[in-house]
């Protein structure tokens, strides 16, 4: 029981780390919490749906697509809206991204109705391991094999590539980083870039685990929120950290709240954290 | 549409816009006044709505109820329940930035709509409370909707009085230093979290008020019947078009905004039934697009705030 609400909760924590860690960095580095980043996470969902089931390309290549068409709206909405908002309150630009948001959400919803829809047709015989305490479907271990080799890579390009490392310096410190000649325009694209893809693989990994709905990736807004508040604001590190901690405490709750009332875990979560350490585990500033 | 027929929409769209324009009062003073970020109005709102709906109905077999209150106390009622809601959320979230107050509003509201969905003893969960009491219905008879738009008017002229008394009192300009520069304001000896706590509460209150008169003018309510991100967003666009920090604007918005919400849905409602999720959908996109662009191009709004000499 204990070990399978693990798992689950592995699962899903990987899937709001893979969305936290582009949060934390828009975050970090511009300086405001990205509302319309759940939404986001659905679109690369749809995308995925639209080009596998619809267009009936090969699952792989889908997720390439959907991935870079995602990275490219995040990087528009960058470019027409929050970068033209530059220098206003930092309520104007989260407000514009309520607004995206809502404008994304609708646009799913518009072009593919409120029903649920499903990445892949039948129901997967799930590996059943100790007696049957443990079930794990072969797309579940393979969303958890692609998240390790995710976040490695960020890793790797956060700690060796120079652009990477520009980006961790200007999540750390803005000005510095301006004034140690980080050309912050060229770090700002690939920021939105990687998070795009980042969030859009997250949105997969969802729909392929459980199923697409408009309300998918909005619903995760809070424990993404939640998992990079946990981790330290701007500190990518702290948002995987986060989402594993937030998405295994969701799964392991249900042994003691009704399930209906999950998701309000990642809230007092969240909460708490605030009142006891509101610069999160491994940040250091608020 | 006959004279009569016009006159009776009308009165029945002005008393939404006021019921909406209540609420843009309240976040006018969270946000235009004190700076406060709360992207989870519905959640204040609904806690106003079943306030008022538990306690004014006769007793029922399916949830909490029979208190059978007078309108005026519940309606006082819901604004406190929903102060006190603002209260405990400010209490964690009000020292930091605002984003984090952001942040837990939409929680707020988000817990708030899980627990009237679940606990059915106390909100008879999603199939929501209908017949919610109409309040003086029984005096005014064939004139009630207009006695209701008097009710609402009145509410909309004591929060308007009583927000531009304290904005202009020493109270409100504390507030709008505080607004402008917490440090200088922390500097000179304010207790910067108290007075971002009064408008937070304060604004709250009159969400709750707002909520509670929503509840019997419609007389049904379901953690469903707010569609939550929506009637924040269309409050939010409301303050940014009449004008952040100013309630003379925020009350012209809330008209404004009420009627292209409500014109857009008279041109998709021509529309066959099978579009009608397209329809809805289709309308949340044109005032999202809408606010993008006012936000884009006329950042002070309609009536940008008044500048108050020293």
């Amino acid at each position: 029981m204990v070990l399978q609400l693990l798992l689950n909760g592995l699962i899903y924590g990987s899937i709001i780390a893979l969305g936290g860690i582009g949060l934390t960095l828009i975050y970090g580095i511009l300086n405001f919490g990205h509302f319309a980043h759940g939404d986001l996470m659905t679109l690369g969902a749809y995308l995925a749906y639209l080009f596998t089931v619809q267009l009936a390309l090969p699952l792989p290549f889908s997720f390439v697509i959907a991935g870079l068409l995602t990275a490219a709206t995040a990087n528009l909405l960058d470019k027409i809206l929050y970068k033209k908002l530059e220098g206003r309150d930092s309520v104007t630009i989260m407000i514009s991204a309520v607004g995206a948001a809502l404008i994304i959400r609708n646009l799913i919803l518009m072009s593919w109705g409120p029903q649920l829809k499903f990445l892949e047709r039948g129901i997967e015989m799930p590996l059943v391991f100790f007696d049957g305490l443990l079930r794990i479907t072969r797309t579940q271990i393979m969303i958890l094999i692609l998240s390790v080799i995710f976040v490695t890579a960020v890793h790797l390009f956060l700690s060796k590539t120079k652009l990477g490392k520009a980006m961790r310096a200007m999540s750390d410190n803005t000005a510095l980083a301006k004034i140690t000649g980080i050309n912050t325009e060229r770090v700002i694209f690939w920021t939105w870039f990687m998070s795009g893809i980042l969030t859009s693989s997250a949105g997969i990994f969802l729909a392929m685990d459980t199923h697409l709905i408009p309300e998918m990736g909005w619903n995760l807004l809070l424990p993404m929120f939640a998992a990079v508040i946990l981790g330290g604001i701007g500190n990518p590190y702290g948002a995987i950290v986060g989402g594993l901690a937030i998405g295994i405490s969701q799964e392991i709750s249900t042994m003691f709240i009704a399930a209906s009332y999950k998701p309000a875990v990642a809230f007092a979560i969240m909460i708490l954290m605030l009142l006891v350490k509101p610069s999160g585990l491994m940040g250091k500033k608020v | 549409m006959t004279i009569s027929g016009l006159l009776s929409y009308l009165i029945f769209f002005l008393t939404f816009a006021g019921i909406y324009a209540i609420m843009a009062l309240g976040l006018n003073m969270q946000r235009g006044f004190a700076g406060l970020f709360n992207i989870g109005i519905a959640g204040f709102w609904a806690v106003g709505a079943y306030t008022a709906a538990i306690l004014t109905k006769s007793p029922s077999p399916n949830h909490l109820g029979g208190f059978n209150t007078p309108i005026i106390i519940s309606l006082l009622a819901a604004g406190i329940f929903s102060a006190i809601l603002a209260f405990l959320i400010g209490i964690p979230t009000l020292r930091l930035r605002e984003d984090y107050l952001g942040i837990s509003t939409i929680g707020i509201a988000e817990i708030i709509r899980l627990i009237f969905t679940n606990e059915a003893w106390l909100s008879y969960g999603v199939r929501g409370i209908s017949s919610i009491p109409k309040p003086f219905r029984d005096i005014f008879g064939q004139y009630y909707n207009l006695s209701f738009l008097a009710l609402v008017l009145i509410v909309i002229a004591i929060f308007y009085y009583l927000s531009e008394k304290g904005i202009k009192s020493p109270w409100g300009r504390v507030l709008r230093a505080i607004r402008e520069d917490e440090e200088v304001a922390k500097a000179s000896g304010k207790n910067v979290f108290r007075y971002r706590m009064e408008a937070l509460v304060f604004g709250a209150f009159m969400m709750g008020v707002g909520g509670a008169l929503y509840a019997h003018f419609t007389g049904f309510i379901s953690p469903e019947a707010f569609m939550p991100m929506q009637t924040t967003f269309i409050v939010w666009i409301m303050l940014i078009i009449g004008g952040s920090a100013n309630n003379f604007g925020v009350l012209i918005g809330a008209v404004i905004t009420w009627g292209i919400w409500t014109g857009t849905e008279t041109i998709t409602s021509m529309l066959p039934a099978q579009y009608v999720t397209q329809a809805a959908a289709f309308r949340v996109i044109l005032i999202g697009v809408f606010l993008e662009i006012i936000l884009l191009n006329m950042p002070d709004g309609l009536f940008p705030e008044r500048k108050f000499k020293a």
